[in-house]
Parts: structure tokens; sequence; C-alpha cells
């Protein structure tokens, strides 16, 4: 009688698909070890080996500050970019059924599934001066090729699924009705965008972005075809770390490498921050 | 005052509305009932400018609304399941239909707010205000979509399934203080329902649908105790509908006269089951045998075995078992107080 009164107050362990919440945490954190944090680390530690002066003349170095300027401030750029016009291509691929839907719908994949060096060759024989697009575009002032637009351009071309392929599950669901119900409030079309549906889809919008950023900001393979790579104009950091390694100089392209990781991980962080704020101020 | 006028809506193939006409007075609260695809909602939605008609017109006041949208009509629309935004608070959901209002027609922010707390008081959610949708449960859900559609004070407030994904206790409460709440503010109404005891209780007046058309427009009364058509017949509370012959007027199921039909040849006679009187033995009286005895409550369901292996279902009360013995196998007579024959195969 007492080992039956005993048992039922024991609190009764929920059963699970996967076994246990010890084994799970351990595996999970060994095998991110192994992956990420250990060659992460490697790096840190290689570039904590560098002195301040040497920190000082890399970070000085206005070939390094362009180079990372323009690593992120174009992947910046075609993250905002790819975030408005990728939204335009989920909206209409969710909301229209079209001939040919399937079709648009798997050239979307492509940036994924192309080598970033075919991309970028097919990019710049587009954009360069005697290609189709470069043709028209000289006489009106415009380069692309072997500028910093032309970086923009191959950053855009490779970001884009990610915009397109986390914003469209969520607008799939978002209901129709919501928008009938802000119609019959009297809401505008407009008006029933901004307040209605883009606050329901603006957490995957902004997973998009960041997706779409961390993949510009690493992007090599198809922008150094299109960029020209002059010095200090049209040349991103994470080739300014292939020159430096190739000219055997470990320390330089450590530093950069690690700046790159550090504003990375800022970036990444605060639009993580920014989710959980809209999440507590939504109450879940 | 809402008059709809020889409405048609087809999807595709499919004639959802066939020529449907309806008048709605102010002031009523109308409930359009029905099964499943028989056109009820694609009516509320016309109404509400949701959907437009293939052939028709729909009044609002005396205006002619047909080819209007779902802004202009200023018709008050709650969802089967709620449609609330789900990033705003309860008061914000309330308010958006006066904040999206742009210019002079948007009242200022403090009227607003009144305008919020009020509602939240009609609607008997005071101290949730600043909560969101999904921190509610499904009745006081629902009733933040009512407060948000009165926000904008509708000339007619129309309501899909109010109560279809609320469980049944909720449901019943929620269906009286719709009432109340109709009855205190003086709204047209329309609400759509499967649920006859819904549309019986709740509305002034019952328009039962099938098939894209209507079967029959009347007070909750009328419908049950006359109703128009066999499909009425069967589709509000249990009834006995039975194969018949109609000779020279009169109507005979397997031997025994049950009424008169207007028409010769076969039809189906139908009969409620509290109209079916079970009374002890009687040599004046048909016959008939006791197959089964279920006892609901106050209530008690019995089956009888007429001659001729016709099976007819009787409702009687507990007291009236007791007085009788009612068990299986017990022969008693049978008085069928009220029948109703409609001519013709397949009715």
């Amino acid at each position: 009688m007492s080992v039956l009164a005993l048992k039922l107050s024991l609190p009764r362990r929920m059963p699970s698909v996967i076994p246990g919440f010890g084994p799970t945490l351990g595996f999970t954190l060994a095998y991110l070890s192994l992956i990420v944090l250990l060659p992460l680390a490697a790096l840190v530690i290689k570039a904590a080996g560098t002195t301040l002066e040497q920190w000082g003349a890399i970070l000085s170095d206005s070939r390094v500050l362009s180079a990372l300027g323009l690593s992120f401030g174009g992947a910046l750029a075609a993250a905002l970019i790819n975030t408005v016009f990728g939204l335009l291509v989920a909206w209409v691929l969710v909301r229209y059924p079209f001939p040919g839907r399937r079709l648009v719908d798997a050239v979307i994949d492509l940036p994924f599934a192309l080598p970033t060096a075919v991309a970028g060759i097919a990019l710049t024989a587009l954009y360069a001066p005697n290609g189709w697009l470069g043709r028209l575009l000289e006489p009106l002032g415009v380069k692309v090729a072997f500028t910093p637009l032309g970086v923009v351009v191959a950053m855009v071309f490779i970001g884009l699924p990610f915009v397109v392929r986390t914003v469209e599950p969520v607008l799939h669901d978002v209901d129709l009705e919501l928008e009938e119900a802000a119609a019959s409030l009297g809401a505008g079309r407009v008006q029933t965008f901004l307040r209605v549906i883009l606050p329901a889809i603006l957490p995957s919008l902004l997973t998009g972005f960041s997706l779409a950023l961390a993949r510009a900001v690493g992007e090599y393979g198809s922008v150094i075809f299109i960029a020209g790579n002059l010095p200090g104009v049209s040349e991103i950091a994470p080739l300014l770390i292939v020159t430096k390694l190739e000219q055997y100089d470990y320390v330089g392209a450590t530093a950069i490498a690690t700046v790159m990781l550090g504003i990375s991980f800022t970036l990444l962080l605060a639009v993580n921050l920014l989710q959980k704020w809209r999440r507590a101020r939504m109450g879940g | 005052m809402i008059e709809v006028e020889h409405i048609s809506k087809r999807f595709g193939s499919f004639a959802a509305l066939d020529q449907v006409s309806l008048k709605v007075a102010q002031g009523k609260l109308v409930a359009l009932l029905g099964p499943s695809g028989s056109g009820k909602t694609t009516l509320l939605r016309i109404l509400a400018g949701l959907e437009q008609p293939d052939e028709g017109r729909v009044r609002l006041g005396g205006v002619d609304a047909t080819g209007l949208g779902t802004r202009d009509r200023k018709v008050g629309f709650v969802f089967q399941h709620y449609a609330l935004f789900r990033h705003m608070t309860v008061a914000e959901n309330i308010a958006f239909g006066l904040k999206v209002r742009k210019g002079a027609d948007r009242p200022p922010v403090a009227a607003i707010n009144q305008k919020v707390h009020s509602l939240l008081e009609l609607v008997q959610l005071e101290g949730l205000a600043g909560r969101y949708p999904s921190q509610l449960s499904g009745g006081q859900r629902q009733r933040v979509a009512l407060a948000r559609a009165l926000a904008v004070e509708p000339r007619l407030l129309l309501l899909d399934e109010p109560f279809g994904a609320l469980d049944a206790q909720v449901r019943k409460d929620l269906r009286r203080w719709l009432r109340h709440l109709h009855d205190e503010m003086g709204l047209t109404g329309v609400f759509v329902t499967h649920d006859q005891e819904e549309a019986l209780e709740v509305a002034d007046e019952v328009v039962v649908m099938n098939k894209g058309r209507i079967e029959q427009i009347g007070t909750p009364a009328e419908i049950y105790d006359s109703p128009a058509t066999p499909f009425v017949y069967r589709f509000l509370g249990s009834v006995n509908a039975l194969p018949c012959r109609v000779a020279g007027g009169q109507a005979q199921v397997g031997g025994l006269h049950i009424g008169e039909g207007r028409a010769d040849g076969p039809g189906t006679a139908f009969i409620r089951p509290h109209d079916v009187e079970v009374l002890e033995l009687s040599p004046d009286l048909p016959q008939a045998r006791v197959s089964q005895v279920v006892v609901l409550g106050p209530v008690v369901r019995a089956e009888l075995e007429l001659a001729g292996g016709i099976t007819v279902e009787a409702e009687l009360s507990r007291e009236a078992k007791d007085r009788l013995g009612l068990r299986r196998g017990l022969e008693v007579s049978v008085f069928l107080r009220k029948a109703r024959v409609f001519v013709g195969e397949n009715v």
C-alpha cells in the first residue's frame, strides 16, 4: 500500500521519442564543437598571437578597411534588395496560380545549386562593357562589371533564394480571412498590407534577410569574377585574405578573418535580438 | 432592411446559389440554416461583399450595393475562426477599424480609447485589453472578434458559423449572450449555422437552405411546427418518414390510416416522434409492439413495430413510460396526433 502511494507521488517522466536530454545535449555540444567552434577557436588563437602594433598596422591599412567596407556594405545592400524583391517573388508564387509557376519555382533554387564560379562567369559575361546588358548600360554611364555595383549584383544573385524560401511557407499560412477581416473593417490595400500582412511575416522576412546577408558576406566565387578586384575599389575582404595567404602573410590574413568573424557574429546577434524583442512585444 | 433579389452564384459547374431572394427587416436577427454545401455561407459572403453574385441585386437600406466592395458596405463580419490579428493586443484589434480611417473620419485617440473601453465592457472582457489573441480562450476570442466588428458601428452584422469552433457549454452561453446583445443594440444581424438548435434558439427568423435554394422562411415555431417541404422536415428535429400510399385522398401506411393527401399515388408521411402517442392496448386503435426503449435523461425514446413491419419512433415522458410499464416486447396501442403527407416519389 505504502509502496503504491510512494509510486503515485513521484513525478512521472514524460516519455519522449528521442532518448533523454543528457545524451542529446552532449552529442549536440560535441558535434557543434568539432564542426563549428574548433575551427573558429583555432582562428582566434592564431590571431591572439598577433601583437598590438601588427593589429594597428593591419586595421589602419586603407586597402583592408575598404575591402571590409565593401564586403559588409555590399552584403547589407544586397540583403536589403533581396528582402524587398524576394518578398515580391514569394508573394506571386504563393498567391497567384499561373502557367509555368512550377518552373519559376524551380528557377528560384538555381543560385543554390550553381557552382558560384559559373554564376560569376555568367554575370561577368552579361555585364561586361561588351556583354548583352553591359552594352546597353554603358551609354547610360552605368558600369556594373569590375565596380562595387558588380559586387552587389553578384551578392543579390546568390542571396535571393534564402529570402524567397523562408518567406514562402509563412506567407502560405497567412489566412485570406485576415485580409477579408481588414477589408470589412474599412482598411485599404496598403493599410492591410502594412498593418496586417507584413507584421505576420516579419519574423520570416528577418530570418531571410540575415541568411541572405550571411551568405553575401561569405560569398567568394561569383564575386571575384565580376568585381575586377581593384585594390581599394572593388576588392572584397575574403579575396584580400586569400591574397595575403598567397603572399605567406598569415598574420594579416588571420587578423582580417578575425575581424570579419567578429562583425558577422555581431550582425547575426543583432538580428536575433531584434527577433527576440519582437516576440516579447507580441507575447509569443 | 436588406433585400436580396434573384441572386445566383456558380463556382465552376457547381451552382452555389440559384435564384435566391430574401428580405430581412430592420432590427431582426436572422439565421441561415442548412447543411454544408447549401449555399448559406456564399449568401452571407455576398451580403458582405466578399463575393460578387453572377446575377441578381443586393440592396442595403434601400440602396443598391451590388457592385460595392466590402470596404464600402459598412457591414461587420465575424469569421468562424475569428480572424483576429495575432500581432495586436485585444484593444488594438478592436481599435483597428477606427484607426485605419483617414483624415477627418478618424476619431481622436481619446475617443478611440473610450470606444474600445465601452466595447470591452459590452463583451465582458474588461481586464484583457492588453492580452494577445494567443492568450485567450476560444469564447473570449470570438467575443473580441464581435467587439472588433461592432467598433465600426456597422449597419448590418454578419456572422459566419459564429460558435462552430467552440465546445458545447461555451457555445450555449455565448448564443444566449448574443441574443441579449442583439436585443439591447437592436442591430440587424444575419448568421450562418448548420446547428438547428442554435438557429431556433437565437434567431427571430430562420431561412432554411438546401442545394443553393431557400426551402422555407419563417419564425422558429413556424419552421418547426409546419415545415413546408420534406427537406425541412428531415433537417429540423427527428422525424419518422414512412412510405405510404394515397388513395381517394386518404394516406395509408401498412393498412393504417394516418392522414390526408392532396393527390393520389405513392408518397411519404412525416410524423414527429413526440406526435406519436403510446397508449395502453385498446381494441379501437392500431396496435404495435415495443422493440426498443432508450432513456435519454428526461425523455424516453421508444421504437414501435406496427403491423406490416413498419417501425415508428416515439418520444414520451418518463412518467408516461412508468405509467405504461414500457419495456421491450410489450403490446401497446398507437395514436398519431399529427402527420403530414407529401405525395410523390423520392420525397
